[in-house]
């Protein structure tokens, strides 16, 4: 009896079929291959920006597009690394230390072709540091005389803060004390200009919740300009004709794409992609089998660590740290748990960061960390309280966590308990101090070892552990003010022999970036900081 | 029918009323906040983020600070994306999830219907256990499992689709289907349990004596009174499927609103969550009421309540 009814759906079914591979069977060009032809490179961000205003934004993903579009005083050559002019094309750095005298390039222009001066960028320090843009990095910028005494409010006139432009093309930046890495903190977007006509068409010199960034609006001094930005879409960027050094600039164009991390990988595959933000940890041995001349390992520089909160019972005595320290074994962990090439990590400033080198070292040593807890009043684990150990909810993140716990058991016969929350309410728990163990990580803003070391001081806002040392503070102050990298160099190296021996956190690893790269792009260098200058980067 | 609109249109107003409520009460409850990060801010600047965004004012005022808001029409601005008001994250990701929407509707509609009237004239046979498991399987299969499985046949190994995107037509096809096939399978029960109570109907034996072909009877008699139930659930369903659909978004990376309703919750962006959740909220009841008139209009003894 429905004979009819199931002719008539069948027919209807054929035919939706047959339409259906006619408009798939239409084939188009890969967006690889489009953009080889019209040198636009396809990139993958992750993530969708979170904004960019320069002087708000604070994240890896959102300095990934902005070096595209604004570009500081001084930049970094994609291949070595090294501190390469940027707006200014030549600069003086006075004996002491203290006084930096900067010569802007005359063909710097904004992308609206005004001339870049050096009155924008103190108009664009004034921004970021008035408290109430309430710019979270604005810390950045501390180095310079008052920076921080304006920020915080105590200076009211911004005239009274080292900085000023002697003519449109000269600008002098009188600092504190003389900050040896001062050079390459010019190349993090808190120092960037931001064109100030855009910006007071928009709103205030303090608004936060303007529309200058806006497509049509956006006014830069990079390489690239603005030319479309649909949220998680794609940010589209074209080059930028009044660039100082318009040359330089290999591609005429690039596409930003905030694709999530698995379907990342699959754009990659199917040529949708050039290059891709991560590689899932689950694709990485078929890549190294099947393609591995598309994935690339790169020392990142950041750490991943658990942080202890000594102000709990036992967590207070630093021979219970170090047994808890000691007895990882963090080989197991990079080799058969994370297997995409990290460190194990026996110190806390990772390698090379600033060309500085730890010394002193933990061990691996469940011997010497049974003793240390035994000593300590726990021989065997016996009575040893259950801690807790949190982490943000993440698969990767459990399983290090599984693991280690295991090895405590394993190792000390103690019993921690894992428990997780989602980011926001981690972050909540974590500020408050309110936990026993938590996972953390660290990158670092710059290539020195500052930017590590600084979390163990007292007055550290990330320093959540209540531990803290008066003679490590003094160290710091000290390595500060030191000139000579060596010098300074021999106090880090005393001030992290302190933070190993008082394990007020355990290092575990330093983190790698891994990437998937088409083979038509040229110009993309390995380099700590993931920091990648688009300049360079050609299509062939 | 005019004062049944109208007083569907009051009864509303406490609702959304209620809905607001609760959700600005349970995202003050949340723990954590929107300018949380990593690397923590300096207080006094925290300070003055809240400041810009009124959450320095005690909450009974930030709540009428917000309701005013509300009244005025005014989402505010994302806490999460700078630079972007709410109102204009809707205006730009709902045509796409309305889209994507529409065809997912299409797709549970003409599979859907066909398979459970079909499953239901073949009752007790064995092409009606075939196509209803295979319905509950479309229930079963979430789409996270099933979007992957879709490309790996249909874009890694046939390459017909792109693996990704929403620029060209045929990447409508593959995301619709993995949102369409659920909706299909539920509306394929739903059709059959009507279907089948519709053909033991006294007038549906009365067609047949007179002599009536069978499509005539289907067609005609059975398949409106047994899509009741269907149209009953499109409500619901339609507003579901065309505010956007987190999974299937993300799988496919499609520009919908369903990713900012989910992700803003987890950014705490306080405005965003309000905004979504309103805005799925009017489209519940919305749509809800067109269900209800659609019904009136189907069946005659409902037309004079």
């Amino acid at each position: 009896m429905p004979d009819c009814f199931l002719r008539q759906t069948t027919l209807l079914l054929l035919i939706a079929w047959t339409a259906m591979w006619d408009v798939a069977c239409a084939k188009k060009a890969t967006n690889v291959e489009r953009g080889n032809a019209s040198k636009e490179l396809y990139i993958g961000l992750g993530t969708e920006p979170s904004g960019l205003d320069p002087h708000i934004t604070t994240g890896l993903t959102e300095l990934y597009v902005l070096v595209a579009f604004l570009e500081g005083l001084a930049t970094v050559n994609a291949e070595t690394g090294a501190i390469e002019p940027g707006v200014a094309q030549s600069w003086e750095i006075s004996e002491d230390g203290l006084s930096y005298t900067f010569h802007f390039d005359p063909k710097a222009r904004w992308s609206n072709g005004d001339p870049v001066t050096a009155e924008d960028f103190l108009f664009s320090f004034e921004r970021i540091l008035t408290p109430a843009l309430g710019a979270p990095y604005a810390y950045m910028l501390y180095p310079m005389r008052g920076a921080e005494a304006f920020n915080k409010g105590e200076l009211k006139d911004f005239s009274k803060v080292g900085a000023q432009a002697l003519n449109p093309t000269t600008l002098v930046i009188e600092l504190e004390q003389a900050t040896p890495y001062f050079l390459s903190l010019l190349t993090h977007n808190t120092w960037w200009p931001v064109h100030p006509p855009t910006i007071l068409k928009h709103g205030s010199i303090t608004d936060r919740i303007s529309k200058w960034t806006k497509p049509g609006n956006f006014v830069g001094n990079g390489p690239f300009a603005l030319e479309s930005w649909r949220l998680n879409s794609s940010i589209t960027a074209q080059k930028n004709p009044y660039y100082r050094a318009p040359e330089t600039v290999g591609l005429n164009g690039i596409h930003f794409l905030p694709i999530e991390m698995n379907a990342e990988e699959r754009a990659f595959r199917a040529g949708h992609l050039h290059l891709t933000s991560s590689v899932p940890i689950h694709r990485i041995d078929w890549y190294r089998e099947n393609q591995p001349e598309d994935i690339r390992f790169d020392t990142a520089l950041g750490v991943y660590y658990y942080m202890l909160n000594t102000t709990r019972g036992a967590l207070g005595d630093p021979r219970v740290r170090k047994a808890l320290a000691y007895s990882i074994n963090r080989e197991e962990l990079t080799e058969h748990v994370l297997k995409a090439g990290q460190q194990p990590a026996y110190h806390f400033t990772p390698p090379n960061t600033g060309g500085y080198n730890t010394v002193a070292q933990l061990p691996h040593d469940p011997e010497l960390a049974r003793e240390l807890l035994a000593e300590a009043g726990f021989p065997g684990g016996e009575g040893f309280p259950t801690f807790e150990l949190l982490y943000n909810t993440s698969e990767s993140h459990r399983t290090i966590a599984v693991a280690i716990q295991q090895m405590w058991k394993k190792e000390l016969g103690i019993d921690i308990t894992l428990y997780n929350q989602e980011w926001k309410a981690y972050l909540s728990t974590r500020e408050a101090g309110n936990f026993d163990i938590l996972r953390a990580a660290w990158f670092g803003d710059y290539d020195d070892p500052n930017t590590f070391l600084s979390l163990g001081e007292t007055n550290n806002g990330n320093n959540h552990t209540g531990w803290n040392s008066p003679q490590y503070d003094t160290l710091l102050k000290q390595a500060a003010n030191t000139l000579d990298p060596e010098a300074r160099k021999a106090i880090f190296q005393q001030a992290e022999a302190i933070l190993l021996e008082e394990m007020p956190v355990i290092p575990i690893y330093f983190y790698v970036t891994s990437k998937l790269i088409n083979q038509s792009v040229h110009g993309w260098y390995p380099n700590i900081l993931d920091y990648h200058p688009y300049q360079a980067v050609t299509l062939k | 029918m005019l004062t049944h609109i109208a007083r569907r249109f009051l009864q509303a107003i406490p609702t959304l009323w209620l809905i607001a409520t609760l959700t600005f009460l349970l995202l003050y409850l949340a723990p954590g906040g929107p300018f949380d990060e990593e690397k923590p801010v300096a207080p006094e600047i925290k300070e003055q983020i809240e400041a810009h965004y009124g959450l320095n004012l005690p909450l009974h005022q930030q709540y009428f600070r917000f309701m005013g808001n509300l009244l005025h029409g005014e989402l505010g601005p994302s806490y999460k994306y700078a630079g972007w008001n709410v109102d204009e994250i809707i205006r730009q990701s709902f045509p796409v999830s309305l889209e994507l929407g529409g065809f997912a509707l299409l797709i549970a509609l003409v599979i859907g219907i066909p398979i459970g009237v079909f499953a239901a004239l073949r009752h007790g046979r064995l092409s009606e256990s075939f196509l209803m498991s295979f319905a509950m399987i479309g229930i079963c299969l979430p789409a996270f499992v099933l979007g992957p499985l879709l490309l790996l046949v249909f874009s890694s190994a046939l390459s017909w689709f792109n693996p990704l995107g929403w620029s060209v037509a045929s990447d409508r096809v593959l995301p619709a289907l993995t949102l369409g096939l659920f909706y299909a399978a539920y509306i394929a029960r739903l059709s059959r349990s009507g279907m089948l109570d519709v053909i033991q109907q006294d007038y549906i034996r009365t067609a047949r004596a007179k002599g009536l072909t069978e499509s005539r009877i289907v067609n005609i008699h059975a398949l409106r009174t047994a899509l009741y139930p269907v149209v009953a659930y499109l409500g619901p369903a339609i507003a579901g499927l065309i505010s956007g659909s987190f999974v299937v978004e993300t799988i496919f990376f499609i520009p919908g609103l369903g990713q900012f309703f989910v992700n803003s919750a987890f950014n705490r962006d306080y405005t965003l969550v309000m905004g979504t959740v309103l805005f799925y909220a009017v489209l519940i009841l919305l749509f809800n009421l067109l269900v209800d008139l659609l019904q009136m209009w189907m069946n005659p003894r409902t037309r004079n309540d």
